[in-house]
C-alpha cells in the first residue's frame, strides 16, 4: 500500500466555528505558532456571540491571521504538508468561511485536506503540551457550546460520547448567570475572578443531575437557582458568595461526572479541554479530586483550552501520521457533526 | 493570461476561465444553499475541461456582491486564499456589473437581485459598463424610475416593478463567462483600481442583525 507516512507533519490549521479566527502551524506534536484574532469584544455589548458578526469578522480576519502565522513561524505556504480546518460543529456561517479557506489553500497548494471534528481537536491539542495522549483516555470539553464526556481510545480514529448536558452547556451558564450579576461577557473569566473574594459554600445551589446515575448535565436549573436568588435577595447579596457558589455547583458536578466516567470505564486518564477548563476552580478541583482516585489529570494551558488554530493543527497533524485519508473538495460545514466523525 | 472568475452572489454557483480571447471553460450550478460545497469542486471542474494546470492561473476575479451574506463570502474568501495559494493578483467585481455587461443593452436600465427579506439588490445603469447608482437594497416597489428592468430580483417581484419594464431574454444570474470577460478587459487595460475592479471584499449594504439586549427576564413567579 502506497505512500509513506510522514511522522513530523507540517501542519496549517484553521479555526472559524465560533467567535475566534485561530491559526495553527504545527510539526508533528511542536506547536510552532498559534494566531488568533478574536472578535468577541464585538459581541460584548450583545451578551452573547452573534453569527453574522462573527462571520464578517472572519472573512476580514482570515488572511491576515495567516500571513502573521507564517511570518511568525518562519514557514512558507509551499512547505506545509496538510492543511485542517474545523469542519464542525459550530457556528454554520462561521464555519463555512474556515472550510472555503481551506480548501482553496489546499487546492492552489495541491496539500491534502482534512476538515475536523471541533471537539476531537480540543482533545489532540493537548498533545503539544503533554505529548502523545494515553489511550484510552477519558476527554470533558467544557466551553460556552459544549458540555461532553468522550471515551478517546486512540482521537484519530474515532471517539465515544459518554454523556452530554441536556440544556445549556456549562460556558453558556456561566454567561448567562454573568448576565443576571450584572458581569461583562463573556462571563467565565468574570466569575472566576470575583469568585475568589466569595465563598463557594455560602448558597447550596443545586447541583443538576448531580446523582442520576447518567453521565449526563444539566446547568439550566442551576442558572434559574441563581436568578431567583439574585431577585430575591438583589439588594443584599453578596455578588462574590453567589459568584462562587454558583461556580462550585458548576465544578462540583462536572468534576464528580469526569471521575464516575474514569470508574466506569476503568480509565486512569482525564483530559480537560475547552473553554471552561480555563476556569480556576474547575483545575483546582479536579487536581485534588484525581489526585484522590489517583487518576492522571491533564489540562491544557488556558490559550490552548479556549478555541484555536493549533488545536485544528495539532488533531491534523495526528491524521496525517496516522494514515488517516484526506476529506474531499466537496464537504460542507456542517454545524451539528456528531462527536464520532473525526474527520469529514 | 488565464483568468479564474466566479460568482457565489446568488443562486448561481458559476465559474469560469477566460484566456483574453475567449472562455476556455465554464460551469454553472444553481443552488442557493450549497456554495461551500460546489465552488472548489467547480473551480477544479473547469480546469480540468480547460487542460490547465493551476500553476498557469494569471489572476482571479470574483464577485463581490451585493447577495445573501453566507454564500457570498465563499467566494470571497476562496478567492483571497487561493490568490494567496497560487501568488497571483484577485479582483473584485460587483456582481449586478456582471449582469449590465452580460445583457449587452445599450440604453439606461436597471439591474436587480435577490437580497431575500421581500428585498431586492439593484443598481442603476447608462450603459452596459456604466453604473451610475447604487447598489443599494430596497423594497421592489422602491427600485426607482421607470427603466427597463433585468435579474432575478425583477423576475421574483413583477407586480411590484411592473412586468412590462422587465427585459425579455436578460440573464437572471451572473455567469462567470461574463465577469472573466470583463475582468479580462479591464486588466489587459490596465484599469486594475478602476470603477469596475476593485479589492475583492464583500459588498454587504446592511448591517448584521442584532439586538442590545433588555434587562434579564424574571423567573421569579408572584
Amino acid at each position: 500500500m502506497g505512500t509513506p507516512v510522514k511522522t513530523e507533519p507540517l501542519v496549517l490549521g484553521i479555526e472559524t466555528s465560533c467567535d475566534e479566527t485561530g491559526i495553527g502551524i504545527v510539526r508533528g506534536h511542536t506547536l510552532l505558532v498559534d494566531a488568533v484574532a478574536s472578535s468577541v469584544e464585538e459581541h460584548a455589548r450583545y451578551g452573547g456571540v452573534v453569527p453574522e458578526v462573527a462571520s464578517r469578522a472572519h472573512l476580514e480576519a482570515m488572511m491576515p491571521t495567516v500571513d502573521r502565522a507564517l511570518r511568525e513561524a518562519g514557514v512558507k505556504l509551499a512547505d506545509l504538508d496538510a492543511i485542517a480546518v474545523t469542519a464542525g460543529p459550530g457556528l454554520a456561517g462561521a464555519l463555512l468561511v474556515g472550510v472555503a479557506a481551506a480548501k482553496a489553500f489546499a487546492y492552489g497548494l495541491g496539500k491534502p485536506l482534512y476538515g475536523v471534528n471541533h471537539l476531537a481537536a480540543h482533545v489532540a491539542v493537548d498533545q503539544l503540551q503533554h505529548g502523545p495522549l494515553p489511550k484510552p483516555c477519558i476527554a470533558m470539553l467544557v466551553s460556552g457550546g459544549h458540555s461532553s464526556l468522550l471515551l478517546v481510545p486512540d482521537v484519530a480514529h474515532g471517539v465515544t460520547s459518554l454523556g452530554s448536558t441536556v440544556d445549556d452547556a456549562a460556558g453558556e451558564a456561566f454567561d448567562k448567570v454573568a448576565r443576571v450579576l450584572g458581569l461583562p461577557f463573556p462571563g467565565g473569566p468574570h466569575i472566576d475572578r470575583v469568585a475568589r473574594e466569595g465563598s463557594g459554600s455560602a448558597i447550596p445551589f443545586p447541583r443538576g443531575k448531580a446523582d442520576d446515575g447518567t453521565l449526563d448535565f444539566s446547568f439550566s436549573g442551576l442558572k434559574t437557582a441563581v436568578a431567583r436568588y439574585v431577585e430575591k435577595n438583589g439588594g443584599s447579596m453578596n455578588i462574590a458568595d453567589v459568584a462562587a457558589s454558583f461556580q462550585e455547583a458548576v465544578v462540583d458536578v462536572l468534576t464528580r461526572k469526569a471521575l464516575a466516567a474514569c470508574r466506569l470505564h476503568g480509565v486512569d486518564h482525564l483530559l480537560i479541554g475547552g473553554g471552561v477548563a480555563a476556569n480556576s476552580r474547575l483545575r483546582a478541583l479536579a487536581q485534588e479530586r484525581c489526585e484522590q482516585v489517583g487518576v492522571r489529570l491533564r489540562v491544557p494551558r488556558p490559550g490552548l483550552c479556549t478555541d484555536n488554530g493549533a488545536m485544528v493543527a495539532a488533531l491534523g497533524s495526528e491524521l496525517v501520521s496516522s494514515g488517516v485519508s484526506p476529506s474531499e473538495l466537496t464537504i460542507p460545514a456542517d454545524s451539528s457533526m456528531p462527536i464520532t466523525m473525526v474527520t469529514a | 493570461m488565464l483568468v479564474l472568475a466566479f460568482d457565489t452572489a446568488t443562486p448561481a454557483v458559476t465559474v469560469a476561465l477566460h484566456d483574453g480571447r475567449r472562455t476556455l471553460a465554464e460551469s454553472t450550478v444553481i443552488d442557493a444553499r450549497r456554495h461551500g460545497e460546489l465552488l472548489m469542486p467547480g473551480v477544479s471542474a473547469v480546469l480540468g475541461d480547460a487542460g490547465v494546470a493551476r500553476e498557469e492561473i494569471t489572476h482571479i476575479a470574483v464577485g463581490t456582491g451585493p447577495g445573501p451574506y453566507t454564500g457570498l463570502r465563499v467566494g470571497l474568501m476562496t478567492a483571497q486564499a487561493l490568490a494567496t495559494a497560487l501568488g497571483v493578483s484577485s479582483y473584485g467585481v460587483c456582481t449586478l456589473d456582471v449582469l449590465a455587461y452580460e445583457s449587452g443593452l445599450t440604453g439606461p436600465f436597471l439591474v436587480a437581485t435577490d437580497a431575500r427579506r421581500k428585498e431586492v439588490f439593484w443598481a442603476e445603469y447608462a450603459g452596459q459598463r456604466t453604473r451610475v447608482r447604487g447598489p443599494a437594497v430596497d423594497r421592489p416597489g422602491d427600485v426607482p424610475g421607470d427603466l427597463p428592468i433585468l435579474g432575478y430580483g425583477a423576475k421574483l417581484y413583477p407586480e411590484a416593478v411592473g412586468a412590462a419594464r422587465i427585459v425579455a431574454g436578460a440573464p437572471e444570474h451572473p455567469s462567470a463567462a461574463a465577469l472573466a470577460a470583463l475582468a479580462a478587459e479591464e486588466i489587459a487595460a490596465g484599469r486594475t483600481a478602476g470603477a469596475v475592479l476593485t479589492d475583492p471584499r464583500p459588498i454587504y449594504l446592511r448591517r448584521p442583525d442584532a439586538k442590545i439586549p433588555g434587562p434579564p427576564k424574571k423567573v421569579t413567579v408572584l
